[in-house]
């Protein structure tokens, strides 16, 4: 069978892995540079018998993807930077009540308005701590649009499997960029359905009860096991409760379903990594910045890899402190102020030989400034 | 089926004070369900946060007990996932027209099939007695110790500009006439709001020195009249109570289907 093959945004991309992991359900608000995945979701999704709506605002999208989703729908929203700050309300309520939903991030420069045509990696931090109150989260990313297309239909699999929000933390450059893209047949990727109780009317469902795998099998609104659903710490049965043993509880299983299952989550890709003196960290379109130096350079000879992320939370510490652990210096290539190169530092053996190279006007960072900041830190340059 | 079998016995007595409006309110949305004979696996409760908001707890219903305000944003997702559910939103004053007046007016102006009801006690109860966008000039709350003066919506005519093809005024004094109007907003195809102006003796009423719940029941009868009534026109300083709008006009999600038909002919 021939493969479609498409020349796309990578906003499209994303679009076509939503529509391949069987996202049926799409409410978003108009902001750049996230727009296109909403304008092509409102023709596509349709096509198919699926629903698009384009709410008031962000957090009315947000919510409605979250009460879509109770009703048994795979559901996306997508924004940027100031609108991902008011979905953050949402976000809590989709940890607490957990609700799977996949919310793609394509982030801009900020703070606030900041740079909306332009490239940053300024959300990272936001994507982990932006809702208030403890609670862990799941974040992925990726720098083309191959990768897009997979992490989008992993971030689904993983919001099934695990009941929580995901976050797509995409940027401009690679959300605007033209590329190709091969669409995955049928079963090349694998797809997780959602879980559902097999529990006949009648029988006592408990919507929060976790099962001995630790996942929560669903149940649709609409369908016959009625249960409520709410913001407030729960019990089993999703009813409001002050008793400190069950908010105890409650929260740790939050937190522990998702850091207990780092090595689950975890995505990566390895480029000359194999005897590397000098690693490079990076993810999005940083990374292809990082790729393109240490191909570059390993034609010149230089022992340089790259360690590129496809997951940024949970931060997959081991991970790091494993594939950085021979490394003379690590170099964490992003375009903000150093907000993934403090966990880098945290996760090392060594952080003193841990360095950022990054930049924050809005331009994409070059395999030449990547090249600057390398030279610096092995005493050949600036 | 009897009123009880609606109703999460295990959650009983109510959380809310002696001589609160809300069970009233409860008590007739109940009725209302009952007279219509809707399974209650096809109701959607959905629910913001305050007083108001707890109602989605007691009932038997698939409840969905949201964040402040988004109750009815999240009812859209409801709604235009699943159409054949009957989804209900009660709300108090502050929830639906404070935060969440913008997703008031946009349900509004959608037409989405969902059923909304602003209980009105003029008044946040849940964080102790502050004034709301229906207090009205004169109001005292905690936070307008020296008497409000911002000026109230009018929930109906609000409702009935932005869109809303159902609109519907009562009182708790008036439970007949709310189990009447409540019937026909749940019927009703679009989205309909029922406003019931509701008592807080806790804070409305001892802000106001309006008495008691018995006291306050009595103010709702005497200082509302029926929409055409000639109370009313004789004295129009009354709050008129009554069916303000009663249209059929394109219902959002009938209207998306249309849409998934035009777009699956591509």
């Amino acid at each position: 069978m021939t493969k479609e093959i498409r020349f796309v945004q990578g906003n499209e991309a994303c679009v076509e892995g939503a529509l391949y992991a069987g996202c049926s359900f799409f409410a978003g608000y108009p902001i750049t540079p996230s727009t296109e995945i909403a304008e092509l979701l409102a023709a596509r999704l349709p096509q198919h018998g699926g629903t698009f709506i384009q709410m008031e605002d962000e957090i009315a999208a947000m919510s409605a993807i979250i009460g879509a989703s109770l009703t048994g729908n795979k559901v996306l929203t997508a924004t940027s930077g100031p609108g991902f700050s008011l979905k953050q309300e949402a976000i809590g309520y989709a940890c607490m009540a957990e609700v799977p939903c996949v919310v793609a991030n394509v982030q801009r420069g900020g703070p606030s308005t900041g740079n909306p045509t332009h490239v940053a990696q300024g959300d990272i931090n936001q994507a982990r701590w932006g809702t208030h109150g403890d609670h862990s989260i799941i974040a992925l990313t990726a720098s083309n649009h191959q990768d897009i297309f997979k992490m989008t239909v992993d971030a689904f699999n993983l919001a099934e499997t695990y009941r929580t929000p995901v976050i797509l933390l995409f940027d401009e450059a690679v959300g605007h960029l033209r590329a190709k893209l091969e669409i995955p047949t049928e079963g090349e990727l694998d797809v997780v359905d959602r879980l559902r109780t097999s529990l006949p009317e009648g029988v006592n469902y408990h919507p929060y009860l976790p099962r001995e795998d630790g996942r929560l099998p669903m149940s649709d609104f609409g369908d016959s096991h009625r249960y409520n659903v709410t913001g407030l710490f729960h019990d089993m049965w999703g009813f409001p409760t002050a008793d400190p043993t069950s908010i105890n509880d409650l929260l740790h299983h939050l937190v522990d379903k998702i850091e207990n299952n780092v090595a689950d989550i975890t995505r990566y890709k390895e480029h000359f990594m194999d005897d590397a003196q000098y690693v490079l960290v990076s993810y999005g379109s940083s990374a292809r910045s990082a790729i393109h130096l240490a191909t570059e350079r390993r034609a010149r000879g230089e022992r340089l890899g790259v360690l590129e992320l496809q997951s940024i939370w949970p931060f997959p510490k081991e991970l790091i402190r494993e594939k950085c652990d021979g490394a003379r210096a690590v170099l964490v290539c992003e375009m903000n102020m150093g907000q993934v190169v403090e966990h880098v530092r945290a996760a090392v053996r060594k952080p003193n030989r841990v360095f950022l190279a990054n930049r924050v006007d809005g331009k994409l960072i070059t395999p030449l400034d990547i090249k600057k900041f390398l030279r610096m830190i092995q005493g050949r340059g600036a | 089926m009897a009123v009880q079998e609606y109703i999460r016995e295990r959650f009983f007595p109510q959380m809310w004070c002696e001589g609160c409006g809300h069970g009233t309110i409860l008590n007739s949305l109940l009725r209302a369900i009952e007279d219509l004979g809707i399974a209650k696996s096809d109701i959607v409760m959905t629910s913001g946060i305050g007083c108001s908001a707890r109602i989605s707890g007691y009932v038997d219903f698939h409840s969905l007990h949201t964040m402040h305000g988004r109750a009815l944003a999240c009812a859209t997702g409801v709604k235009m996932a699943k159409p054949a559910l009957n989804v209900i939103v009660p709300m108090g004053d502050g929830d639906a027209l404070a935060i969440g007046g913008n997703h008031f007016i946009h349900a509004c102006r959608r037409n989405i099939d969902i059923t909304a009801i602003v209980m009105n006690n003029r008044i946040y109860g849940m964080t102790g007695g502050q004034y709301s966008p229906l207090s009205g000039v004169g109001t005292m709350a905690t936070t307008a110790p020296y008497s409000s003066i911002d000026n109230a919506f009018d929930v109906a005519e609000l409702a009935k500009a932005a869109g809303a093809t159902f609109v519907a005024r009562t009182t708790t004094y008036h439970v007949a006439e709310a189990v009447t109007y409540l019937k026909k907003a749940i019927q009703h195809k679009g989205f309909s709001v029922v406003e019931i102006m509701t008592q807080c003796p806790t804070y409305y009423g001892r802000k106001n020195k309006k008495g008691d719940a018995v006291e306050m029941l009595k103010w709702f009868k005497e200082s509302t009249a029926k929409l055409g009534s000639k109370e009313l026109e004789n004295n129009p300083s009354l709050i008129a109570r009554g069916i303000f709008a009663d249209e059929d006009k394109p219902e959002y999600c009938s209207e998306y289907n249309k849409i998934i038909e035009r777009a699956s002919r591509r």
